[in-house]
């Protein structure tokens, strides 16, 4: 671990086109992307549903073939060192595919013999994951017994069972409540204090904002902006944003009068949005202009403006 | 960092066994069950028939027709226990529980699950062939310990339709496709000469029957049940190494582009 | 009375459109297992088996050939296993958190409708399996035209008897593996051991005793006897009577389990 930034995965032109092997006439889901991870960082990917994040997420788990262009990890190449790989990734899949008929504790012994680790070596192991999950109270019950939260920590532990170097989560909080997400959060914070790359998709942007050093935007396969959060929220979205509600009988009139008074103006059926550096200046514009908004709020801009304006605001899927 | 031993990939196929040992811990009376199936055949059948068919024609007197039936019922009982285990269990495991997609994670390789599942098929079926014995040599059915080859008879017959259910799952859509496995496996159960001598079909419709795998298994366990060698469980053993041969190297790389798409 | 009308009611009636509906993607392939499997084991123990049996040439048979004994048998315990299949997984199913069960009763359906609408279903299955396999069993000869309706009458009968009471115990379920054993351990040995294959008469004493208590052996007699033209009026009330008591006291359990399952 002596380099610290030494690039542990690298990307290029990756490509994934899903069809007959050979046949590239089917659907392109990754569509020639670039990037790199450090050792020791939280990288994001950020994504509506089908832009391909999932997809370049199971490339990396070394679980999909890659169509075209070149993935790395650790030094090997994902086609010929598939194997190799996997045994030093832990992977946290969007739906827990946790062994059903196996009790917790089992899940976690059973699936780090896949790894062959020994049995010695896995019983010491699984009680600590288990603490670390705080599921040593269910160490010895049915999986169905376990309430969501429980189950996503279940999945980590047991990603972690080879003690992975690589951590590969996607979509880790995607319906758990604000307690389990917390609890979630702390974790994988920890797992990066003790120098674990993680690399994480979500659809959270406080989550992306809370949990990663890096992140990249994906639409339709392709890499639309990549930087820290900050970077993106500086380069992509003015400071603040001015929302306004208005009631429906006098909403057009309304628009028409704040016109000119933002750089950005963004009309939603329920809401306008102005983009500005001065959100307090802009709404006391908005008040001589004789405008009446039904309620005005004045926050600061964040992940989930610089995504909306990257992607659209259309659903996807 | 720990480095991970890369072992040979057959080597990793034994855990898939170990995993359904400790499931099995739990839910053990499956087996009986499935010993139990044959068993009431056998009574409702080989007995409760029997009396009313009296001596086989065209056998040997000395073979009563529960000892006829009893050999064909054990290697029924291989056959089910195997297929079940490659197609309803593992198309469980594919599509509602997605058992593989997390294993599949970790070095194991499609190669090694498939063989494992496979092997986890032959333990099981061992078992279960070996209590079944057990059972009808007492009753006098079966003679030990010149019958004990039927137990390699039975593993023989878990291999080729362990290996021919891993196909057949490979081509499953939904569960409403499990119809016509049983549209196939009802007809082989009831004419591949489980209940009645092949000479009592004209001879075009026996020809058909000898094609059946079902028909060489019963022929290689009646074979060592009755202790009647002969040339017939020699064609019945290399047909079904054969067999399973061959539906395995197709399945694994069915099961590959299904697994890692 | 009450029960009658309640049972067609219309909301029981959009519980079956619910079931119908469903079955138009199966529809196919459940007719060709209603031909196949009567043509199948019909060819292969009437035909195949009933060359060894007719050469025995048993007393018990009573002159009659091993197909024409086992036909009545085959549909009467075919009919009953479908009716349990039909009557234990789907309420299952149905019943647990995420089934349509669930969805039905959060409409103005009440349990009972959707039992009685289920029943109907079951009824409306059992019907079709056992024209079909009496149209068929007629390329074999050996029914009577006359007497075919009557039998197809007795198997709707046994599907209902055993439907009703299968459909009480399987709201109550959790687990799969239950269905498994109940199906394995006592509806099976049921198939086999109820006069389907062999005459009791047969057996020794006892046992003659206890298949005469259990209920498939009742619906199998009154098919075999009214297919044979060989009833009596004692032996079809006997068992009409055990068969009505079956679903009598089937759908008063049902009524109450399904109501005390879909409203916790």
């Amino acid at each position: 671990m002596s380099d610290v930034s030494a690039v542990l995965i690298e990307a290029r032109g990756l490509k994934k086109v899903y069809g007959r092997p050979g046949d590239k006439t089917g659907f392109t889901a990754v569509d020639g992307i670039d990037f790199q991870v450090r050792r020791g960082e939280a990288f994001g990917v950020l994504g509506a549903n089908g832009a391909g994040k999932s997809s370049t997420m199971r490339m990396i788990a070394c679980v999909s073939p890659v169509t075209e262009g070149s993935l790395r990890i650790l030094g090997w190449d994902t086609g010929r060192d598939g194997a190799r790989i996997r045994a030093r990734l832990g992977v946290v899949p969007q739906d827990d595919t946790i062994d059903s008929e196996l009790t917790v504790r089992e899940n976690l012994l059973i699936y780090g013999r896949y790894f062959g680790l020994s049995w010695k070596v896995l019983r010491e192991r699984s009680a600590r994951l288990l603490e670390f999950a705080r599921l040593t109270e269910k160490a010895g019950d049915a999986v169905a017994t376990l309430s969501g939260g429980m189950r996503r920590r279940l999945t980590i532990a047991r990603a972690l069972i080879n003690e992975p170097e690589i951590v590969l989560l996607d979509e880790p909080t995607t319906g758990l409540d604000p307690q389990a997400r917390h609890l979630l959060w702390e974790r994988l914070f920890q797992l990066k204090q003790d120098g674990v790359t993680l690399l994480l998709t979500t659809h959270y942007m406080d989550e992306a904002e809370q949990l990663c050093d890096r992140l990249v935007v994906m639409d339709a396969g392709k890499i639309v902006a990549e930087g820290t959060p900050a970077e993106l929220i500086a380069r992509h979205t003015l400071r603040e944003v001015l929302e306004l509600r208005f009631a429906p009988g006098e909403r057009q009139v309304m628009i028409e009068k704040c016109r000119g008074l933002a750089e950005r103006i963004e009309e939603l059926p329920d809401r306008l949005l102005l983009s500005t550096d001065n959100g307090e200046e802009t709404l006391s514009a908005v008040h001589r202009q004789g405008v009446q908004p039904l309620t005005a709020l004045v926050r600061r801009s964040s992940l989930e403006d610089v995504f909306l304006t990257l992607t659209g605001r259309s659903l996807l899927d | 960092m720990t480095a991970m031993p890369v072992g040979a990939p057959t080597g990793r196929a034994w855990t898939m066994v170990e995993r359904n040992l400790l499931i099995y811990r739990h839910t053990w009376p499956v087996l009986l069950a499935e010993i139990f199936e044959p068993m009431l055949y056998l009574v409702a059948f080989g007995v409760g028939v029997g009396l009313l068919v009296g001596d086989v024609p065209g056998l040997d007197a000395s073979i009563s027709y529960p000892r006829f039936v009893a050999p064909a019922l054990l290697a029924t009982a291989a056959m089910n226990g195997a297929m079940n285990e490659t197609t309803f269990n593992m198309y469980g495991k594919l599509t509602t529980d997605k058992t593989y997609e997390s294993i599949l994670t970790t070095p194991m390789s499609v190669r090694s699950v498939a063989l494992g599942e496979v092997l986890w098929a032959l333990v099981r079926g061992s078992v279960v062939a070996t209590v079944f014995l057990v059972v009808v040599s007492v009753f006098g059915l079966a003679e030990l310990p010149g019958a004990l080859l039927v137990v390699p008879g039975a593993l023989l017959i878990g291999f080729a339709f362990a290996a021919l259910g891993l196909l057949t799952v490979t081509f499953l859509r939904s569960w409403q496709d499990f119809q016509l496995i049983q549209l196939v496996m009802l007809p082989m159960f009831l004419f591949a000469t489980t209940f009645f001598p092949l000479d009592v079909y004209p001879r075009p419709v026996q020809v058909l029957v000898e094609v059946l795998p079902l028909y060489h298994s019963v022929e290689l366990i009646r074979a060592a049940f009755l202790g009647t060698g002969g040339a017939n469980p020699v064609v019945a053993v290399a047909y079904l190494a054969v067999l399973g041969t061959v539906a395995l190297a197709v399945a694994v790389r069915r099961l590959e582009n299904t697994l890692r798409p | 009375m009450d029960t009658l009308a309640r049972a067609f009611s219309a909301p029981a009636f959009r519980e079956l459109g619910y079931w119908l509906f469903r079955y138009r993607r199966t529809w196919r392939g459940s007719i060709v297992i209603s031909v196949g499997n009567p043509l199948l084991f019909l060819t292969a123990l009437g035909l195949g088996l009933g060359k060894l049996v007719d050469h025995g040439n048993s007393a018990y048979l009573q002159g009659h050939s091993y197909l024409t004994f086992i036909l009545p048998g085959i549909l009467i315990a075919g009919v009953m296993q479908t009716a349990f299949l039909e009557a234990s997984g789907p309420v299952m199913q149905g019943a647990l958190p995420r089934g349509s069960y669930r969805a039905a009763a959060s409409t103005p359906l009440e349990p009972a409708g959707i039992l009685y609408g289920h029943l109907m279903y079951w009824t409306l299955r059992a019907a079709q399996n056992a024209v079909l396999f009496t149209c068929v069993s007629m390329l074999f000869g050996t029914v009577d035209p006359a007497r075919a309706p009557l039998l197809v009458l007795v198997a709707i009968l046994v599907a209902v008897a055993f439907a009703s009471p299968a459909a009480a115990w399987a709201v109550t379920v959790t687990r799969p593996s239950q269905i498994n054993a109940m199906f394995r351990f006592v509806v099976l040995p049921l198939y086999m051991f109820s006069g389907t294959f062999f005459p009791i008469e047969q057996l020794p004493d006892w046992l003659r005793r206890l298949a005469w208590l259990t209920p498939l052996w009742h619906g199998v007699d009154l098919g075999r006897t009214v297919a044979l033209g060989t009833a009596t009026t004692s032996g079809v009330l006997v068992h009409l009577a055990y068969l009505a008591v079956m679903v009598a006291a089937g759908l008063y359990v049902a009524r109450r389990t399904y109501r005390r399952r879909l409203y916790v």
